[in-house]
């Protein structure tokens, strides 16, 4: 077989059944269990950090549990 | 030691480009490499002259606002300087005594039209995505760039990528690839900046403080990315010489069709839309002070949006020699696009729900969401395009012309405005802008402008597929190539017109701009009296 077909065959085989899987874990994962506090905190976190860079790593976990 | 190795770098250049300019075989590399000289050499002094001075340390503790003020004044400037040609090359369409005889060869309509292209996406489009690329991802991940004075390598560098291209297509270097027209030596250089913005945007990443990336970062990584794997190889060419500017492509006949349009869309898919959804994504919630309408569906819009565009290329060749199954192929996927591409619009403009009167009083929102209504507008004319029976009528035609304007004048341009309108307050630490009602003028100008642009194109596009296709009861052709022409004239004057106002509305931003830096007064600071937490 030439490359061209072989290719072409793993292309529109195993290829295709694996990008759609990947697709579709990723928009599972959007609407995990969950998601919904951690997109509202990225979503917001935009407004923070306007005029200097944070000094350490941000941590939300601490802040929640005060 | 570090200025030695520069200074050696610095000097080996200008002296290689002093010999390739004087064995230079065209005018355009004679060109290009005297430029090349002289900015090595220009930079060789400079360096010289700062050998051993104690280097100043940047602050970790602050953002690195120079490069991002460098790129707005470099995106109002080549803005306007891309829509003049662009007026310019609309009436030289209209009127064509415009192609003056003493230009013939350097001004004309063949020469310029490049010039307008790659002005307008490259050098106003792409200064607007590095310059709001790092200030955005400095901002959503409270870290100062990556790579210390490397972002202004970029700057300068992608400065030099246009100096090069446009004196270059002036002087009649081209490799006819449509958006890919520079030749070998810009083409390697851009290929250095572009990896070097790659790793200051990467770099900026890694160091983040904020846990997440937020998703404008997604877009705008995947706009850096995508656009260097697709310059890399839609300019695979071997030079015919070193000394000369013209190159031979690698791919010949369909393949290399194929390859260029697998090239030229995504670099509407990923240069002009995935980095502005970047600059959509940051500016418009920050602009609208409300949080994205739904974070979900920019996840979703982000990664259809990929899995999607890359496939979109074969469409351009519809009835080629392209295979029938490809050009399916990529109709099929255009399509599918639509989706994504209106979750993207809802979720731009639902930002504001709750917020709708913002746009009675605030003409920068007013932009934006006219931008956003663009982006909708030509994501749903594209497909449409695609559709084989639809592109039987409009491929060739003024129609393709008037899509692409309405995407880049509309959501591009108008996105852009927005973004430099937000930043330069912010970035000279201006209380505000300078006058509001001049942005009003700006917005009513440009989107008369656009709509004049767009009409006109969509009647002269459907009339002149219909004269082409039109034959008489013996099957003969009814119109001549130049019957359809002289019916074009009336609407490439209400085009040329358009863009006039377009160029007015840029012209009066500048002024805005500028007078915002020289007269508005200072902002107090922020933190002069922060209470103690």
């Amino acid at each position: 077989m030439d490359t061209y077909s072989l290719l072409r065959e793993f292309a529109d085989s195993w290829m295709l059944i694996f990008l759609t899987a990947v697709f579709t874990a990723v928009i599972f994962w959007a609407f995990r269990p969950g998601s919904r506090k951690v997109h509202d905190e990225i979503a917001s976190s935009i407004f923070l950090h306007d005029d200097k860079p944070a000094a350490e790593m941000v941590d939300r976990s601490k802040e929640a549990r005060t | 030691m570090w200025d030695y190795f520069k200074l050696i770098a610095l000097g080996l250049i200008a002296v290689l480009a002093a010999i390739g300019a004087n064995y230079a075989r065209d005018p355009a590399y004679l060109v290009n490499a005297l430029t090349i000289m002289l900015v090595a050499g220009g930079l060789f002094l400079w360096t010289v002259r700062r050998v051993g001075e104690p280097k100043a340390v940047a602050s970790q503790n602050e953002y690195m606002d120079g490069v991002v003020r460098a790129g707005v004044i470099a995106t109002a400037a080549w803005g306007v300087v891309g829509f003049l040609v662009g007026v310019i090359i609309a009436f030289q369409l209209a009127f064509p005594s415009l192609n003056f005889e003493w230009a013939q060869g350097y001004a004309n309509f063949g020469r310029l039209r490049p010039l307008h292209t790659s002005a307008v996406i490259f050098a106003f489009g792409g200064n607007a995505l590095i310059a709001s690329s790092f200030y955005v991802v400095q901002r959503t991940s409270a870290a100062r760039l990556w790579g210390g004075n490397l972002a202004w390598f970029v700057f300068w560098g992608y400065q030099l990528v246009i100096v090069l291209a446009a004196t270059g297509y002036l002087l009649g270097a081209t490799q006819s690839k449509e958006y890919a027209e520079p030749e070998w030596l810009t083409d390697w250089w851009l290929t250095v900046v572009w990896l070097a913005y790659l790793a200051v945007f990467l770099g900026t990443l890694v160091k983040r403080r904020e846990p997440h990336i937020y998703v404008a970062n997604w877009f705008y990584l995947s706009f850096i990315i995508t656009v260097a794997m697709l310059h890399v190889f839609n300019n695979l060419s071997i030079p015919v010489s070193l000394f000369g500017s013209k190159s031979v492509q690698v791919f010949s006949g369909v393949q290399d069709a194929m390859v260029q349009w697998w090239y030229g869309h995504n670099a509407v898919g990923f240069f002009l839309t995935a980095g502005f959804l970047g600059m959509m994504y940051y500016f418009v919630p920050k602009q609208a002070e409300r949080p994205v309408f739904s974070y979900k569906l920019s996840i979703i819009h982000f990664w259809a949006l990929i899995f999607l565009y890359i496939w979109a290329g074969p469409h351009h060749l519809h009835y080629t020699a392209l295979p029938d199954w490809a050009s399916t192929l990529g109709m099929v996927f255009s399509i599918m696009l639509w989706m994504p591409s209106w979750g993207g619009m809802i979720n731009g403009l639902m930002t504001l729900s709750g917020a709708w009167d913002k746009l009675r009083t605030d003409p920068i929102i007013r932009m934006m969401v006219v931008s956003i209504g663009f982006y909708g507008m030509s994501t749903f004319e594209g497909p449409m395009m695609s559709i084989k029976a639809v592109n039987s009528l409009s491929h060739y035609t003024d129609w393709t012309i008037g899509h692409v304007h309405s995407g880049a004048l509309g959501w591009n341009g108008m996105i852009t405005f927005g973004a430099l309108y937000f930043l330069t307050p912010r970035l000279w630490n201006r209380s505000g802008l300078y006058s509001l009602k001049l942005v009003s003028w700006h917005f009513w100008l440009a989107t008369i402008g656009i709509v004049l642009y767009a009409s006109s194109m969509w009647v002269t596009g459907i009339m002149e597929g219909l004269m082409w296709r039109e034959v008489d009861a013996n099957g003969f052709l009814v119109n001549a190539f130049a019957d359809t022409v002289a019916a074009k004239f009336p609407m490439y004057v209400v085009r040329g017109t358009g863009g006039l106002m377009f160029l007015t509305g840029a012209i009066i931003m500048c002024y805005n701009l500028w007078m915002t830096v020289k007269a508005q007064p200072e902002k107090a600071s922020d933190n002069a009296f922060v209470p103690a937490e």
